[in-house]
C-alpha cells in the first residue's frame, strides 16, 4: 500500500490502535445503542400488548425507527468524535504538517464513522432480534439502501461540526454529541411527516432522514418499496454534502489564514 | 532553475498580519543545504509563525516561500513529505504506544520497511526500552527524544525544530544536540531551529537570524555576530539587540536580504 491509501490506513490505524487501549471507549459505542434498544423494546412490548391487531406494525416502526436512528447518529458522533480526539491529544500540528491531504483526513474519519457505527449498532440489532423478535434485516435489500443514505447524513452533518470546531474550537465541541438530535424532530424517525405542522414540512422534506423512515414505514405498513423518497434522499445526500464539503474547503482554509491549526484546542 | 533548487529555503518579503498586529514584516532569507540555520529573537518576536508559514499551517498575508524548490503555497504537499518537525508544543496520542505512534508516522510519510525504521531509530536514539510504552508516560526528556524520531521517521532533507530541547536536563539536551549534529553530518539534512538557548545555537548553527518584532535586524554565523558586537557569547548579543543597546559600530542593521 503506498500513496493517499496508506496514509488514510495512518490515520485510521491511529484510531484502532486508540480502541484497542482504551476499552472503556469501546464499550461506550455499544452502550447508547444498546440502551435505546432496551428502552423502545420494552416501550414497543407494552404497546404491543394494548394495541392487539396493530401491535406487530407498532413494535416494527418503533424498534426500526429506532435502529436506523442510530445508524445516522452513530455515523455522525464516529467522525465528528474522531476528529477531536487529534484535538484532544493535540496531534493537530503534527497531522497538518505530513503530507496528509484534508481529503484524504475525511477519507479516514469516514472509515472510522463506519466501523465505529458497525460496531455500535450492531449489537442492538442483534439484541433486537434475540429478545424481541425484531429483524430489521426482515425490510429487505432495500435495507442497505436505507443505511447508506442515514450514514452520508450522518457524514455531512459531521463535516458541518468539524468545520464549525474549525471555526470556534473547543467551544463548539458540544455540537459533536447534540445537533444530529436537533434534527431528530424533522426527521420522522417514529411518526409520518405528515403529523408535522404545515410550517415544519418543507424542513423536514429537505431532509434525507425523512425520505427514508417514510421509506421504512411504506414497507412496513404497506409491503412497497417507495423508489422516489430514496431518491429524494440520495438526492438531497449530494445537495447537503456538496455543501458541507464546502464549508469545510473555507473554513479549513480561513484556519490556515488565522493559525487556528495551531491553536485550536485552546 | 538551479541556483532555487541548490537552496532549501527561499523566502521573500514574508508577511503576516492578525488583524492590527503585524507578526511577521517581510523578511527574506534563504537556508543553502546541509546548514543549521537559527530563528532567534526574544517572545512574540514572529519565531514561530515563521516556521508555520514555511510548515504551511499558517497563510501569509504577502510574500512567496519555496522549500525544496516547490511553491509552499500551491505545492506544500510535495515539499511535506521530504521535510519533517518537531516541537514539544505539540504532542503525539499519550495512549498509544511509541511503536504506534512512530508506525502512524511511518504510514503518514509512506516510509518503506517502517518497522525496521522505527527499530534503527530506536537503537540510535535509545529509544529500545520505551517502544511498547504508552507516549503519555514518558518523561519529558523521553517524549523529546522520542519527538525527536517521529520527525527523523521519513529521513528529512529539511527538519524544522521549534526549541527542541526546552524543558531538558543538560545531560539529555546534549543527546539531543549530539544527534542532531551526526544526523546532518550523515543526511545533509537542513535544520531551522528556533531556540532561546544561545549556547545551542552557537554549538549548532552555521548562520543565525535575528529577529525582533517580526523583522530580520541582523544575520550571519555565530561568529560574525560576536564579531560586529564585540560580545563573547550569543546570549550577550541577544541583549545587545532585545534592550536596543548595540555596541559596535559597524552594526549592519540592514542587511542584504541573500543569502543567509
Amino acid at each position: 500500500m503506498t500513496g493517499a491509501p496508506r496514509r488514510i490506513w495512518g490515520v485510521m490505524y491511529r484510531h484502532l490502535a486508540l480502541y484497542r487501549r482504551s476499552w472503556p471507549r469501546l464499550l461506550e459505542l455499544a452502550y447508547w445503542p444498546i440502551l435505546g434498544m432496551c428502552i423502545w423494546g420494552f416501550t414497543a412490548t407494552f404497546l404491543a400488548g394494548r394495541l392487539g391487531a396493530g401491535a406487530a406494525i407498532a413494535v416494527s416502526g418503533l424498534l426500526g425507527g429506532m435502529l436506523l436512528w442510530e445508524v445516522c447518529l452513530r455515523s455522525q458522533m464516529g467522525m465528528a468524535i474522531s476528529f477531536l480526539e487529534e484535538l484532544w491529544s493535540r496531534n493537530l500540528g503534527h497531522v497538518f504538517v505530513s503530507p496528509l491531504r484534508p481529503w484524504e483526513l475525511i477519507a479516514a474519519l469516514i472509515g472510522m464513522s463506519f466501523i465505529r457505527m458497525l460496531l455500535g449498532v450492531a449489537p442492538a440489532v442483534g439484541l433486537a432480534w434475540v429478545f424481541y423478535a425484531f429483524n430489521l434485516f426482515a425490510l429487505g435489500p432495500v435495507i442497505v439502501l436505507f443505511f447508506m443514505n442515514l450514514m452520508i447524513m450522518g457524514w455531512w452533518v459531521a463535516l458541518g461540526v468539524v468545520s464549525l470546531i474549525l471555526r470556534h474550537g473547543a467551544g463548539a465541541e458540544p455540537l459533536a454529541w447534540s445537533v444530529l438530535f436537533g434534527l431528530a424532530p424533522f426527521s420522522a424517525v417514529f411518526y409520518p411527516v405528515s403529523i408535522l405542522p404545515a410550517s415544519v414540512r418543507p424542513i423536514a422534506l429537505a431532509l434525507p432522514s425523512a425520505h427514508v423512515f417514510e421509506g421504512m414505514r411504506g414497507i412496513l405498513l404497506d409491503g412497497v418499496i417507495q423508489w422516489h423518497h430514496l431518491v429524494w434522499a440520495f438526492g438531497l445526500n449530494l445537495v447537503w454534502l456538496g455543501l458541507a464539503t464546502m464549508l469545510f474547503a473555507w473554513q479549513f482554509h480561513q484556519a490556515r489564514v488565522r493559525g487556528a491549526l495551531l491553536s485550536i484546542g485552546e | 532553475m538551479s541556483s532555487r533548487r541548490a537552496n532549501i529555503i527561499e523566502v521573500e518579503g514574508l508577511t503576516k498580519r492578525f488583524g492590527d498586529v503585524l507578526a511577521v514584516d517581510t523578511i527574506d532569507f534563504i537556508t543553502p543545504p546541509a546548514s543549521t540555520v537559527g530563528l532567534l529573537g526574544g517572545n512574540g518576536a514572529g519565531k514561530t509563525t515563521t516556521i508555520a508559514m514555511l510548515l504551511g499551517l499558517l497563510l501569509p498575508t504577502a510574500g512567496s516561500i519555496r522549500v525544496l524548490g516547490y511553491d509552499m503555497l500551491r505545492n506544500r504537499f510535495e515539499a511535506l513529505a521530504r521535510m519533517n518537525f518537531s516541537s514539544p508544543y505539540v504532542s503525539l496520542p499519550a495512549r498509544l504506544t511509541v511503536r504506534e505512534n512512530l508506525r502512524v508516522y511511518g504510514h503518514l510519510y509512506n516510509v518503506r520497511q517502517t518497522d525496521q525504521r522505527i527499530g534503527q531509530l530506536a537503537d540510535e536514539l535509545d529509544l529500545g526500552a520505551l517502544l511498547d510504552r504508552p507516549a503519555g508516560q514518558l518523561s519529558a526528556g523521553q517524549k523529546t527524544r522520542v519527538a525527536l524520531a517521529k520527525s527523523l521517521i521519513n529521513r528529512p532533507e529539511l527538519l524544522l525544530l521549534d526549541e527542541p530541547t526546552a524543558s531538558l536536563d543538560p545531560d539529555v539536551g546534549d543527546l539531543v544536540r549530539t544527534w542532531l549534529e551526526r544526523y546532518r553530518a550523515e543526511t545533509g539534512c537542513t535544520i531551522l531551529l528556533a531556540s532561546h538557548n544561545m549556547a545551542e545555537v552557537e554549538r549548532l548553527c552555521s548562520h543565525v537570524l535575528m529577529l525582533k518584532r517580526g523583522r530580520v535586524v541582523d544575520r550571519g554565523s555565530p561568529q560574525d555576530l560576536l564579531d560586529r558586537y564585540g560580545r563573547d557569547d550569543l546570549e550577550e548579543v541577544f541583549l545587545d539587540i532585545a534592550r536596543n543597546r548595540r555596541t559596535a559600530n559597524d552594526v549592519r542593521v540592514d542587511q542584504p536580504a541573500m543569502p543567509v
